[in-house]
């Protein structure tokens, strides 16, 4: 993917950073990962981040649990300086186990790559572009009316904001269990489907 | 299909020539004020003159002076000459032609006199240019296979699958100098060659026709004007490379592009010249084309690449680059419409002569779409190194009605603003950069002193602001950004801070961005604030920390009434 720009290094004899989760290590790199610069970029890029959507922590189900929420408290980004936009997305409450709250998601198109490459059912993916871009199920319509979801929730598991939230849990409720999604993906392989 | 066959067709065609040439513009241009209509008024004058036999009305390509169309002009042939027309035999070029003045066109090659507006063929605007790329453009008939044969076509593609190796080609084009005409200018013969060396069983070709730069217009020009050259430099190009499967991608709104391809496609098919076993060799080679949706981001080599896939048209981290993991993970050399345009020309008349043509990094000739505050719109090619002020106003003939150049604007939404005082910069990949702009894929807007240089930056960053696929997030959130901090420039609205915080996020834009299109969307910015920094501060609030104290229009709050 590479795309959230929050991972980027500095290697040495290159000019340009690099994302560090796309980019191969080799014998002898040397790799800058903490400056100042990159410091300061990471923290821009959250305060971009929070400016685009709607990211009211206060009440949101992932409060506490959030990646968004914990990296911004690691870089130490106590207020945004850039115009928050408030645009008006909507909530998408139809299915009958989960919701999605566009004002919360940061495309980072995790649901739709575990829906497509994991659970195989293709019904999340991305429309639009830009900063009109949006997650979608099926041919853009309610999720609740999707004929392809197969309501596993891998894509609620996966999502590292309060977008995707399991119905019925309040602020501060929505914890995931990564491990499980870890577990199917790599369960086969550790021979754990097999009971002793 | 054999060299004799092919040379047969061009001896027929020559044969056939008529003592009288009248060309009419049939590229996007000049169509659209009506030269369809031109065209077949000019057929039906010449019938009705009796001179079928003595005079041939052909459609052709874009004639390059586009502000004046539709255009007109009319040749006599030399009986016997090999080239059809050279700029000894150019007769008047008639400009602003509507369909009732063809019976008076026509009448003059009678000896009769004409009102219509006569352009002249010396004018520098002509001859400063140095044609390869536009060489048939204007003469050779688009939707006639035979006319490009007859114009040495496919001499080139015959010559490097029977005379040459693969490794021959690749020599003959990192030795030329030849560097890609995209904008970015990596050299052309080095690509070629790492898609060569990369072993692969499947390998394709490339070009990328998804011009998309506001005010660009080269790369559809070309197609229109000369399909075949195109095709033929792709052929070329997968000989050498080792492909068997070649896509153009066009963007949908060059409808006529598309179908001036499909028709080559198709000739060239019935030809033999595309298919299999080209000129009885080895060699298969086909083509088809890919429409795109419309979309800027796809010019960007890799989301092009996801978008022929089928895929949404968002571009992926590099390495690894598609030279060696393209199309459907295959290696694929990817290369600009004028990149592959240049190809038969060096193939045919040798490396040396073009890397004789230009300047000591930049190679041959570079096609620009003039565009903006000039004289003369249309398309121009000249050696690299022509100094911009030669180009504007010797060319271009300056600012229209009196008006004084401000600045020149070159590489589109990627490129920057270059002053009125660096006129005299040679255009060449090296110098454009130093100037904080791009060569870009040749887009050349020019500004008169009635343009507000911020307002010119918001265009921009607006465009670049829709046009971002919504992958990363410096693109998608800081082109927003920065364009609300224009607007708020703009409105009067903005303080010194503000302007600090738009250079700092520009900086990180520009550093942290996933492809191209967002670590060049601060460059109209970026270069702006360098040259014309005083109009920005201009607009920006006196009172250096903001707050409510003002109208909006930067006055200050009057005192308050006892």
């Amino acid at each position: 993917m590479g795309a959230c720009r929050l991972c980027l290094v500095e290697v040495a004899g290159i000019p340009k950073l690099l994302p560090a989760c796309t980019t191969k290590v080799r014998e002898g790199m040397e790799v800058q990962t903490n400056s100042e610069r990159l410091r300061k970029y990471r923290r821009m890029t959250l305060e971009l981040l929070f400016a685009e959507r709607n990211h009211v922590c206060a009440v949101c189900v992932a409060n506490g649990h959030c990646e968004l929420q914990t990296l911004a408290y690691s870089q130490g980004m106590d207020h945004v300086r850039y115009d928050y936009r408030f645009p008006k997305w909507e909530v998408d409450d139809t299915h009958p186990l989960f919701g999605m709250d566009h004002n919360r998601c940061i495309l980072c198109s995790r649901c739709v790559r575990v829906c497509w490459h994991i659970e195989g059912a293709g019904t999340k993916n991305v429309s639009g572009r830009g900063a009109k871009a949006r997650i979608i199920s099926d041919l853009n319509q309610p999720w609740g009316t999707s004929d392809t979801c197969t309501k596993c929730g891998k894509c609620v598991m996966s999502c590292p904001t309060g977008a995707l939230f399991n119905k019925g849990s309040t602020v501060g409720e929505m914890e995931r269990d990564r491990g499980k999604l870890e577990f199917i993906v790599t369960a086969r392989e550790k021979k754990q489907w097999i009971a002793e | 299909m054999v060299i004799d066959d092919l040379i047969e067709i061009a001896e027929k065609e020559r044969a056939a020539r008529k003592k009288h040439v009248v060309r009419c513009c049939m590229a996007a241009g000049c169509m659209s004020s009506d030269s369809k209509g031109v065209k077949e008024a000019l057929e039906k004058a010449v019938k009705d003159a009796g001179l079928e036999d003595q005079v041939e009305v052909r459609g052709v390509g874009c004639m390059k002076l586009c502000c004046q169309g539709p255009l007109v002009q009319v040749d006599t042939n030399e009986p016997g000459a090999t080239v059809e027309i050279t700029t000894g035999n150019q007769g008047p070029l008639y400009q602003r032609v509507t369909p009732a003045d063809a019976a008076s066109v026509i009448g003059t090659l009678k000896g009769g006199k004409t009102t219509v507006q006569c352009g002249d063929p010396k004018d520098p605007f002509f001859t400063e240019q140095f044609s390869i790329v536009l060489a048939n453009s204007g003469i050779v008939d688009p939707e006639r296979i035979e006319s490009y044969i007859a114009a040495e076509g496919y001499q080139a593609l015959h010559h490097v699958l029977r005379e040459m190796t693969p490794k021959d080609v690749v020599d003959e084009m990192i030795k030329c100098g030849l560097r890609g005409r995209g904008g970015a200018g990596y050299p052309t013969g080095l690509k070629w060659a790492t898609v060569a060396k990369t072993p692969s069983l499947q390998k394709y070709v490339i070009c990328n026709a998804d011009e998309g730069d506001p005010g660009a217009f080269m790369d559809r020009s070309v197609l229109e004007s000369d399909p075949h050259s195109v095709l033929e430099g792709m052929a070329i190009a997968a000989y050498a490379v080792g492909a068997t499967q070649g896509f153009v991608y066009v963007r949908a709104e060059y409808p006529l592009a598309i179908s001036r391809l499909q028709t080559a496609i198709k000739q060239a098919k019935q030809q033999g010249l595309l298919g299999s076993g080209i000129f009885e060799s080895p060699f298969n080679f086909n083509i088809d084309l890919r429409i795109g949706a419309g979309a800027f981001v796809c010019g960007e080599e890799t989301a092009l690449m996801a978008s022929v896939e089928g895929k949404r048209g968002a571009p992926r981290p590099r390495p690894p680059f598609p030279a060696e993991s393209g199309l459907w993970a295959c290696p694929t050399l990817i290369n600009n419409v004028e990149t592959f345009a240049n190809v038969a020309p060096i193939v045919r008349k040798g490396a040396d002569w073009f890397a004789g043509i230009g300047t000591e990094k930049s190679k041959g000739t570079k096609v620009f779409a003039l565009a903006g505050k000039i004289t003369n719109t249309g398309l121009i090619e000249v050696p690299m190194g022509t100094s911009l002020r030669k180009i504007v106003e010797v060319m271009g003939g300056g600012a229209p009605d009196g008006g004084r150049i401000k600045a020149v604007q070159t590489g589109g939404p990627s490129g920057g603003c270059i002053p009125a005082d660096a006129l005299d910069t040679p255009v060449d990949y090296d110098s454009l950069m130093k100037l904080g702009s791009i060569m870009g894929s040749g887009g050349m807007i020019v500004m008169d002193e009635t343009t507000r240089m911020v307002d010119v930056a918001r265009f921009f960053m607006e465009f670049c602001m829709d046009e971002s696929c919504g992958k990363c997030i410096p693109c998608r959130a800081g082109t927003v950004q920065m364009h609300g901090m224009l607007t708020k420039i703009l409105a009067r609205q903005a303080t010194v801070r503000d302007l600090q915080k738009l250079e700092e996020l520009c900086e990180m834009v520009r550093s942290t961005s996933l492809c191209g299109l967002g670590q060049t969307a601060p460059n109209p910015v970026m270069s702006t604030l360098r040259f014309f920094r005083q109009e920005y501060t201009d607009l920006l609030k006196k009172d250096l920390y903001g707050g409510p104290n003002g109208n909006g229009n930067g006055e200050p709050k009057p005192a308050p009434t006892a």
